[in-house]
């Protein structure tokens, strides 16, 4: 369980346009706190965090500049602000980078990386990995650093600049890396029973929720908003 | 250049995770059959999650008859060099040697394909030998556990190919997921002869009541047409739909491909769905599943 005592308070958002959202949902539910999915700007307004799942960045990047144009500009003011936590997984990662090699797609444009696309080629060439994170263990005492690692037509982080804190390399390139309220792997944590990496980021919402309450979920009436996704 | 992996002690490619993963990600999209590079540019453009590279889309594959075969390995190689999204292929049911060669092609998933002239006409691949993963058709829980008894990392319906008419996908999707509510609350001591009943490995028949849904992804595949078809399967519960003839043989492709990845993705709002549904052009011209001898039908292939 998270560390945080208002962990069933959250309400964590989980972009819904396209991917492997379900399965975030799941991992956070799973730690106690609330999930819903995310296809409206409004919906913005509820959360307390959002997770960007994996899927096809080229499909997001159609939709993003046309039928969801708002909420992604919206995303990307609130990701700016600092107020919004984000974490991203695979595609998240491509989404959230300032730099993509060699491509024009649109972006959020908020974290200091440079990232490839599918960047050990077809399928064939997806693996698992056992990764080694201590950040994972942080106040638990005796620890088990070990992360079963995914990496599905993976992105790699090329390059990050000093603000941005690598939490995990793997071949010797960044695999996790944090940047303020921005998270990012490029493996996909929700797609194995290891729940840490996200009680790592329901950990980092929970402090940010203390610091500068996003949204107070008891004044939001969000099931109404539910209804329209 | 892809980044290459050095630390091969510690890394595993072909796992199950690594192969049911895949699929995982393309939920909530569109998979769209390619006959050609462009027409595989065009489908990227408009947002679908992976192409299909075939030589003939189904409504053609029935229009000329005779065998229906793997696509030439090098119209293959094009198309997976023309796009950065998945790439999957189709292989003949049974052919284990045209998946061998697809694999080995670069494609990121194998179609065992009803769509093609059956190479075998009892057994299917065994799908767990191959790193990449395979997606089969099913119009029934009993056929898609056997699919994923023998390996598969994705199911989709069959519903029946090039014809532009939904309802076997309809038919196909209400079968698999009104049998799995039904197993969620089947007494455990009906599970064997259950099992027996739909030829389905006992172990999978428990797990599917265990979590109430299919081990891996389910598409909904065969006939969908329009942006209504597409949001139809999705709310009924798929994860998300491939379309075939429905396209590329419409009369504005791209138009319609677009429209198609906003209905999928907007699936339970009816305002975006009449929004995108509009002045579409032509769709495919369609043929009735109803006229067809049960000899045309594809859907009967695999077993």
């Amino acid at each position: 369980m998270p560390d945080c005592l208002e962990t069933q308070s959250l309400l964590i958002g989980v972009l819904a346009l396209q991917g492997a959202f379900i399965e975030h949902r799941h991992a956070v539910e799973r730690l106690g706190a609330r999930s819903m999915e995310i296809r409206f700007k409004e919906q913005l307004e509820l959360i307390d965090g959002l997770i960007i799942p994996g899927g096809e960045s080229t499909c997001i990047d159609k939709l993003s500049r046309e039928i969801a144009n708002e909420l992604y500009s919206e995303i990307t003011r609130l990701g700016a602000s600092g107020k919004l936590p984000i974490y991203g997984t695979c595609m998240g990662t491509i989404f959230l980078a300032k730099e993509i090699e060699g491509s024009n797609q649109s972006r959020l444009n908020l974290m200091d990386i440079t990232v490839r696309r599918n960047a050990y080629g077809p399928q064939k060439s997806s693996f698992e990995a056992d990764l080694d994170i201590s950040a994972l263990n942080m106040g638990e005492g005796e620890g088990n650093n070990s992360f079963p690692g995914i990496f599905l037509r993976a992105p790699s982080i090329l390059s990050a600049k000093e603000n941005v804190q690598v939490l995990c390399q793997f071949d010797g390139l960044a695999v996790m890396a944090r940047q303020d309220n921005l998270l990012v792997t490029t493996f996909h944590p929700e797609i194995t029973d290891d729940l840490r990496i996200h009680k790592y980021f329901i950990d980092q919402v929970c402090r940010n929720s203390k610091q500068s309450p996003m949204a107070s979920i008891t004044t939001f009436p969000y099931e109404v908003s539910l209804s329209k996704s | 250049m892809p980044t290459e992996v050095k630390e091969s002690r510690n890394v595993k490619t072909g796992t199950q995770a690594v192969k049911r993963g895949l699929p995982q990600m393309l939920k909530g999209g569109v998979i769209m059959d390619v006959v050609t590079a462009e027409q595989a540019k065009i489908a990227e453009a408009a947002g679908a999650v992976a192409v299909m590279a075939l030589e003939r889309v189904p409504a053609d594959i029935r229009a000329t008859g005779g065998v229906a075969r793997m696509s030439d390995p090098a119209l293959v190689a094009s198309i997976v060099e023309a796009v950065s999204i998945p790439v999957m292929a189709k292989c003949r049911i049974g052919h284990f040697v045209e998946a061998q060669i697809l694999e080995t092609l670069g494609v990121d998933c194998i179609d065992e394909s009803e769509v093609l002239t059956p190479a075998d006409e009892e057994y299917h691949v065994d799908k767990s030998k191959f790193t990449i993963p395979f997606v089969c058709g099913a119009r029934n829980l009993g056929e898609a556990l056997r699919r994923i008894g023998e390996g598969a990392a994705m199911m989709r319906t069959k519903g029946e190919a090039g014809t532009g008419d939904v309802v076997e996908a309809v038919r196909h999707a209400r079968a698999i997921l009104g049998a799995i509510k039904k197993l969620t609350i089947m007494p455990d001591e009906e599970l064997m002869t259950y099992a027996k009943e739909i030829g389905a490995p006992f172990e999978l028949v428990k797990k599917v009541k265990e979590e109430g849904k299919l081990p891996v992804v389910n598409f909904a595949a065969g006939g969908i047409a329009t942006p209504a078809d597409a949001a139809l399967l999705m709310q009924m519960g798929v994860d998300g739909v491939f379309v075939g003839s429905g396209i590329f043989k419409s009369g504005n492709p791209q138009k319609r491909a677009e429209a198609i990845v906003k209905a999928t993705t907007y699936f339970n709002n009816p305002e975006i769905l009449a929004e995108v549904s509009k002045n579409l052009g032509e769709p495919m011209v369609g043929l009735t599943v109803k006229s067809l001898a049960p000899n045309e039908t594809l859907a009967q292939r695999g077993w």
